[in-house]
This record gives structure tokens, C-alpha cells and sequence, in this order.
């Protein structure tokens, strides 16, 4: 089964939040949906949840027992310990017995919480509670994982142990949509949507992504133009509305594939 | 050779039993940029902290401009914390002026902030706010620049300005400190030091934080039946595309650990994160 919005656009009072966004995720695979703060990555994952109502266009969510939802913050409660947390979350998702029980030392060893088990979730640390807030929306092993920027905040240790626990439920067959302000993050996803200001800026797998972007990205020893040009290390890079030359990629990273789609963007409203 | 704008040396803070900085030393010279890597909890607040004289080492020295940290020498930097440090019920206008009535300084608003200086901080968005903060930091000209994550949470452009700023800055002789969760903007930095349980494990360029760290990429077209023996051998296993990335193995572990699964094996460079990963569960593994 695919999940994914169609043509969707949500409102809230006058404010447009996301403007005709198409996204769909499939079994096995991982999304990546990147932009800042505010570029509409919670409405589209809470839509996708069933949590929105759409202006237009059309949602294929599954139902709520077949959705593992992390939300940005929260997630565990931070008063229980992490034993009572698996608890809480077995019995609100029907999950009990020796099922329960079986998944509990899985999770706990895979999330390497196996000796934190009688620790408050509030006393982990930050890294920890999202791997734990990852396994308690997982325990009832949905086909449809959606998390909200799991990895915002965590540090780069952390962050690559949450990644493998992710790569293992999408191996293991789970679709998987995740927000993240990381492009390394989102490099390695299957298929990547930036949004920016609630508009899909580019959308496809990374290698897509760089191949579709608007113009090209030059590296240059200085730039002709500051207002489409910016500092990467002690180097420029400066983006053109014009095609690369043949053979020359358009782009060498989704850093500069988005930072120019975002210039090519403002560009055309200017 | 001008003197070193920090200059930390043996630098040690203890809290009770806890050792959090374990004598790190640090020099930050004027119009460098030195990114400061590290998991949480790995001592980078703590080092900041000393070096802002907000904290004094239990042993070592760290002088700011040639001498210890005090009013004098706050005065001479600025500061972006992570948590920016503004009045959300305040104007932008409202901030600066107590921001720089504080440290002396400015008499105009800077450009990057001029459209929005009559907006409460609350109302405009993170990224406006990064740029509220990091102008408040540079209105008295500061000589050294401290920034907590300043890029954390914005949208690619807009960190892409912010280090334009940044970048003129150091142009122009500031000395620049900052801690940063994100590789990208590592990659922005002259030179890394990289912490782990509170020592500075490693320095350099990139590649010398990443060399010695080996990854395997392995590439099958029944990637999901590879992933799960790999994982379970306890290898650090991670998706990227439908290549599977084992970071800190050999092709021998790999191959034992794969048995009759069908894969074409690769030698590939680690990306940063997966080198401190790599570093974190061997030094962890020796702490054992």
C-alpha cells in the first residue's frame, strides 16, 4: 500500500500552510521532507495523519492502528520510566502478552535503552528519549511511520544510531515520512520533498533532485553577482538561471541544489 | 604573529566527581574560524562557559585576549547562545538598544534587521530572530565571535546568509568560536576540534577528523536481506538510497556477516557523523 497526499492544500484562517502538495511514500522506503522553520513540514506530516483538514486535494492515510506517529517534542512521557512508557503505549495499541513482551527487550536492545529501563524518560538523555519516543511509535509495528524531525536537536552520534534504527524499519518493509532541517539527513533517503514557504521547491530521490534543480551552482574564486552568490568555507558558489555546460553536473550537493532553487524562487517573484 | 584572541591551555572542570572538560586546549587566532564538534554532553558548553568567564577551570588557564575572562573581556566579544538570548515581548528595536546599552556601541540598525525593527521578536519567525540575535552580538564590533548553533532550525538560504555574515567577519580579523550539530557548516569552518567525554579527541581539517574511519557500501539488489544480518552482527548499519553504508568494518566482517546474500562491496570515504559515530562506539567499546 502507498500513502501520500494529492493536490493538497491547507489553510489555516487566511494563511495558505501548504499550496497544492503531491507526495507519496511507499513500503520500504524513507521520505525525507526538509525545509525551516515555519516551510509547512508538521502540516503536511499532522494531514498525512489525518490530523488537518485539507482546503482541496485528497489524503490516503491509513487508519489511526496502523500509523506509528512521532511528534517534534513529547512523544515519551518523561515522568514514567521507560519500562512503564512501553507499558502505557503496549495497552493504548493493543499490544500485550508475550507479543509485549517480546518486542520490549527488541526495542530496548536495539535502541541500546536496555540498561536505561528504570530511568524517568525525563532523565535520559536528549539523544536517548528519541530513540525510546522512535520504539514507542513503532510497537505496534505500523505500515505508515510518520516523524517529526526525530533527529532536530540530537547530536551527530545520536543521530546516526537513530538513523539505523530507522533504515531497519524500512527494511524490515515499513513506509517511512520523516521531517528533518538535515540535507545530510536527507541525502541518504529514498526520496527527498523541500518545501519551502508551503510550496514543493524540489522533490524526487537525492540523484533527481540535483538533476531537476533550476539552473546550476558554480564554485567560483569570486562572485559576479552577491545576490546569487554565498560562502561555502573560504570558497563561493554562485548560482546561474542559465544550464550547466555539457557534462558539468548542475549541482554538487542538495546544500546547493535547494540553497539555489531557493534563489531561482525568488528570482522569479522578484 | 598576532596573539591568539583564546587560548586555552590544560583546561579542566570538574563538577563534584564528574569530570565534564578534561584538559582541552584551544586557540582561536583572529579571522579563524574553528567549528567545535561533539555529542551532547561531550563538554562543549562547559569549555564555552570558561572561555566566556561565566565558569572558572578547576585546572589549566584560558586567556581572552592575552588575559583572564572578566567584564573587560565580555565586552570585547559577542555571544549568540542557542537559546538567543532576545525578549520575545519586546520590538527588535527594543532589544538592540538593551543589547547595546549593555556593551556600548552602534548607532544605526543593521541592514539584515532593518525591515523589522518595529516587530515584536516573538512574531517573526526563527530565522528573523537568528538575525535579531546575531546582530545584537556584533553591535559593539566585537574582536571575538562565540555562536551556540547559530544556524539551528532555519532554511538553507537563510543559513547560507548567516554565514556570509559570519564569513565577512572573519575577513575582516574577527575570531570566530562555534559549536554546530550540523556538517554542513562544518564544512564552513578553517579548522575542527572535536570532543568526546571531555577531552579533545581529534583536530584539523575534515579529513583529518574522518581518516582512519573506514566504510564499507554495500550494494544488492535484495538490499533488505542484507541490511538485517549486517545490523545483527552488531555492525553500525545505516540506508542510504538502497546502498547499505557499515561504517568502522572491514570487507572480511562484512562478507562473514552477509553469508549467502548476494553484494558488491565498496570501500567508500565516512561522511563526518558517521567518523564520530565510529570514534564514539570505539572509545566506548574500550571504556568496557
Amino acid at each position: 500500500m502507498t500513502w501520500g497526499v494529492t493536490d493538497l492544500t491547507v489553510t489555516y484562517g487566511a494563511v495558505t500552510a501548504l499550496r497544492s502538495v503531491t507526495v507519496s511514500v511507499h513500503p520500504g522506503s524513507i521520505v525525507a521532507v526538509v525545509g525551516g522553520d515555519g516551510a509547512g513540514k508538521t502540516t503536511l506530516l499532522r494531514a498525512l495523519a489525518g490530523a488537518v483538514r485539507p482546503a482541496s486535494g485528497s489524503v490516503n492515510g491509513p487508519t489511526l492502528s496502523h500509523l506509528g506517529f512521532m511528534p517534534t517534542t513529547a512523544g515519551v512521557w518523561r515522568e514514567l520510566t521507560v519500562d512503564q512508557n512501553i507499558d502505557f503505549v503496549g495497552a493504548s495499541q493493543g499490544v500485550s502478552g508475550v507479543v509485549l513482551a517480546a518486542r520490549r527487550e527488541e526495542l530496548l536492545e536495539a535502541a541500546g535503552l536496555a540498561a536505561a529501563r528504570d530511568r524517568a524518560a525525563g532523565a535520559l538523555s536528549g539523544g536517548m528519549r528519541q530513540k525510546l519516543a522512535f520504539s514507542l511509535a513503532m510497537l505496534h509495528r505500523p505500515p505508515l511511520l510518520i516523524l517529526d524531525e526525530p533527529s532536530t536537536g540530537v547530536d551527530p552520534v545520536s543521530r546516526v544510531d537513530l538513523w539505523r534504527l530507522i533504515s531497519t524499519a524500512a527494511a524490515q518493509g515499513a513506509a517511512v515520512i520523516m521531517a528533518t532541517t538535515y540535507l545530510d539527513e536527507a541525502e541518504r533517503a529514498s526520496r527527498v520533498v523541500v518545501l519551502d514557504a508551503g510550496e514543493v521547491l524540489l522533490a524526487g530521490t537525492p540523484a533527481e533532485v540535483l538533476e531537476n534543480m533550476p539552473g546550476h551552482v558554480s564554485v567560483v574564486p569570486a562572485p559576479s553577482d552577491r545576490k546569487r552568490a554565498w560562502r561555502r568555507g573560504r570558497t563561493w558558489r554562485e548560482w546561474s538561471p542559465a544550464d550547466p555546460p555539457a557534462g558539468t553536473p548542475r549541482v554538487a550537493d542538495l546544500e546547493d541544489a535547494v540553497v539555489g532553487a531557493a534563489l531561482a524562487k525568488a528570482a522569479v517573484h522578484a | 604573529m598576532p596573539e591568539p584572541l583564546i587560548e586555552a591551555t590544560s583546561v579542566t572542570r570538574r563538577f563534584g566527581s564528574f569530570t565534564a572538560v578534561d584538559g582541552v586546549s584551544l586557540t582561536v587566532e583572529p579571522g579563524e574560524i574553528v567549528g567545535l564538534l561533539g555529542a551532547n554532553g561531550a563538554g562543549k558548553t562547559t569549555l564555552i562557559r570558561m572561555i566566556l568567564g561565566l565558569l572558572a577551570p578547576t585546572s589549566g588557564e584560558v586567556r581572552i585576549f592575552g588575559g583572564r575572562p572578566s567584564r573587560a573581556t565580555r565586552a570585547r566579544l559577542g555571544y549568540v547562545p542557542q537559546g538567543l538570548g532576545l525578549w520575545n515581548d519586546m520590538t527588535v528595536a527594543e532589544n538592540l538598544d538593551f543589547i547595546d546599552g549593555t556593551y556600548g556601541g552602534r548607532s544605526h540598525l543593521p541592514d539584515a534587521v532593518a525591515g523589522l525593527s518595529a516587530r515584536l521578536v516573538g512574531g517573526i519567525g526563527l530565522g528573523g530572530q537568528r538575525r535579531v540575535a546575531f546582530a545584537a552580538a556584533l553591535g559593539h564590533a566585537p574582536q571575538l565571535l562565540v555562536l551556540d548553533e547559530p544556524t539551528s532550525g532555519v532554511d538553507p538560504l537563510s543559513r547560507a546568509r548567516l554565514w556570509d555574515q559570519i564569513h565577512e567577519q572573519a575577513e575582516a580579523g574577527v575570531g570566530v568560536l562555534v559549536t554546530t550539530h550540523y556538517m554542513q557548516e562544518a564544512q564552513q569552518c578553517d579548522r575542527l576540534v572535536l570532543m568526546s567525554q571531555g577531552r579533545a579527541v581529534a583536530e584539523g581539517s575534515e579529513g583529518d577528523i574522518t581518516g582512519g574511519v573506514s566504510v564499507v557500501a554495500v550494494d544488492s539488489p535484495r538490499w533488505q536481506e542484507a541490511f538485517a544480518p549486517l545490523s545483527d552482527a552488531g555492525l553500525l548499519t545505516m540506508l542510504s538510497g538502497t546502498r547499505v553504508r557499515v561504517v568502522g568494518a572491514s570487507h572480511t566482517q562484512v562478507r562473514d556477516a552477509l553469508g549467502d546474500v548476494e553484494a558488491a562491496l565498496a570501500s567508500v570515504g565516512p561522511t563526518l557523523e558517521e567518523a564520530m559515530a565510529a570514534r564514539e562506539r570505539a572509545r566506548g567499546a574500550s571504556a568496557l
